[in-house]
């Protein structure tokens, strides 16, 4: 493939590294190897520094003062809302809702659209690959409404498949929730594909995008779903921020979530008039530095370049497929083409756990146990993993020194 | 070298001063390995659910009786570094009384300086072992004084 062809900019990964303060130290004397981005991912300086600004010079209460610096704070909050409906391409910035993170996204959409629209009888469909995040509140709220939720299966590879996933569509499918990408295996799921059968048969589709977002430049018209979120902290954005993208006509039917301050209109003792979108599923002061914060963090992907991340990641994630390959007794869970750089694995007579306490002692930093999807892991017959997931600031050499530092670890546990 | 059954604290001390001798990490990895190793593994019908130490990512076993007087405790894991540290802690709690037990906390974990996932936390299920280790002291207690 020519870059020219194809207008792709090599990242500069040196340059890039210095925007992450974080990732210059030693963790027990060894330099820092940051393979855990799938839980969540390094902050820029800008997105620090635009929260330190925050604090230091814009803090007030928004919507409710009259006075400068509430209008300031407002206009940077509300400005934010406006850059993310343009980043996700929303059609009106009425449909775009903060929210702590994508587990209240999915929880508000369960909660409120799911108790006024589901009955005994519904059913609501999720994939075998999804976050305990996408599996509870639907679960939860199924035993509350006698509804079932059904569960499209995942095969040997990792991968969901289309026919299988419309066979599994009836007259008593209610709702569809599905994973993007997973952040058990990286498989990138087909949503676009799944929505237009899902509409064919006009059930509403939300989709859990916390992995795709930092992957991918998402346009929620394009893939034309009814809801989709995520959280910002893994698309190097604060802790604690996230958006819930919906559809103006079924956000305005949807009773709100929680009550309070911001969502209401009128209140008497006997009665209130509910807020207009979005701020009816705003209740309460919101976390203003953090949707700042994150309006931040997309500015700076766009800075270095959608396309240009996608590419390197990819080739990223080729190098090392194949290093990771080529460990004695490895076996990969999911083994599909079309993914993120995320490698969740175990290793022949090794327990994860003891891979993952020493890896820290060489200052690699990845994740171990079930990753919030223990059906995934079951299903893969394994009880717990190891998962390495990389971001486009990870580089070859850290995949080397990592390779070198797993081999060193099994060798001491065999 | 004392003769006869050393305190729970004086096997604690022990064990420290054995750390002190490695040099970096891997030597105390190794060692601990070593002593997982070492471990009979739990045959598979006491790896029963009732034995069971729930921890967030590995599973630890333990069961319990009292030989005159005294509570005699075997452990396991599926994790082999948890399993060292499970063969230390029935190093130091085994063959004891429940009043010694239940009186004397456990201090070597932390004093042998691993690491954070190492100290007893819900993760590893150390911590969980321990509790339950002193829950039994107490019930072996209560029912010794009936
Ligand atoms: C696919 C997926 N869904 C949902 C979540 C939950 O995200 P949060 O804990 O930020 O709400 C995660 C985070 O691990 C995730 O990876």
């Amino acid at each position: 493939m020519s870059s020219a062809a194809t207008n792709i900019t090599p990242l500069n990964i040196t340059s890039i590294r210095e925007d992450f303060p974080i990732l210059h130290q030693k963790v027990h004397g060894k330099p820092l190897i940051y393979f855990d981005n799938a839980a969540t991912s390094q902050k820029p300086q800008l997105v620090i520094d635009r929260i330190n600004q925050y604090y230091t010079k814009e803090n007030s209460n928004i919507h409710r003062g009259t006075y400068y610096l509430s209008e300031l704070a407002s206009n940077a909050y509300e400005g934010a809302r406006d850059a993310i409906q343009k980043q996700f391409n929303a059609e009106k910035r009425e449909e775009i809702i903060f929210v702590r993170g994508a587990t209240e996204g999915i929880n508000l959409v369960a909660s409120s659209w799911g108790r006024k629209n589901l009955k005994a009888g519904d059913d609501v469909l999720i994939t075998g690959m999804e976050h305990h995040a996408n599996i509870v509140p639907w679960q939860q709220i199924c035993i509350e409404k006698g509804a079932k939720l059904k569960v499209l299966p995942v095969d040997d590879n990792g991968q969901i498949h289309i026919d299988e996933f419309e066979s599994m569509i009836s007259e008593h499918t209610k709702f569809i929730s599905v994973v993007h990408v997973s952040n058990g295996i990286g498989s990138i799921n087909p949503v676009k594909e799944m929505i237009a059968i899902a509409h064919k048969h006009n059930i509403p589709v939300l989709v859990d995008g916390c992995q795709a977002v930092p992957h991918r430049k998402i346009d929620v018209q394009d893939l034309d779903a009814d809801f989709y979120t995520f959280s910002g902290h893994k698309v190097f954005g604060p802790t604690g921020t996230g958006i819930l993208y919906g559809k103006e006509k079924f956000l305005e039917d949807m009773p709100p979530y929680q009550m309070g301050g911001d969502m209401i209109k009128f209140v008497s003792f006997e009665h209130t008039t509910f807020n207009s979108l979005p701020y009816k599923f705003e209740a309460g002061t919101p976390h203003i530095s953090g949707g700042i914060g994150l309006a931040t963090a997309f500015e700076y992907v766009d800075s270095i370049g959608r396309e240009n991340i996608e590419a390197y990641e990819n080739e990223l994630l080729h190098y090392a497929d194949e290093k990771f390959n080529e460990v004695d007794g490895i076996r990969i869970l999911g083994n599909t083409k079309n993914k993120i750089p995320v490698f969740s694995f175990v290793v022949e007579g090794t327990h994860p756990f003891d891979i993952g306490t020493m890896l820290d002692f060489e200052g690699v930093a990845i994740r171990t146990g079930n990753h919030c999807t223990q059906p995934l892991m079951e299903r893969f017959g394994v009880s717990a993993s190891c998962r390495a997931s990389l971001a486009f600031y990870n580089t070859k050499e850290e995949v080397d020194n990592f390779i070198i530092a797993l081999n060193k670890v099994i060798k001491m546990l065999k | 070298m004392k003769i006869g059954k050393m305190t729970i604290q004086e096997t604690e001390d022990e064990i420290v001063e054995e750390f002190e001798m490695f040099g970096d990490w891997s030597e105390k990895f190794e060692h601990i390995i070593a002593l997982g190793k070492k471990l009979p593994s739990f045959p598979a019908e006491l790896q029963l659910e009732e034995n069971k130490v729930r921890g967030c990512q590995s599973n630890v076993w333990l069961t319990t009786d009292l030989r005159d007087g005294k509570i005699h405790l075997e452990g396991d894991s599926d994790a082999l570094i948890v399993k060292g540290l499970v063969a230390l802690v029935l190093k130091v709690y085994s063959d004891h009384t429940p009043d010694e037990i239940i009186n004397t906390p456990l201090t070597f974990i932390q004093r042998l300086g691993l690491s954070a996932s190492l100290s007893p936390t819900r993760s590893n299920g150390l911590d969980s072992m321990i509790k339950k280790i002193k829950f039994y002291a107490l019930a072996y207690k209560a029912k010794m004084n009936s």
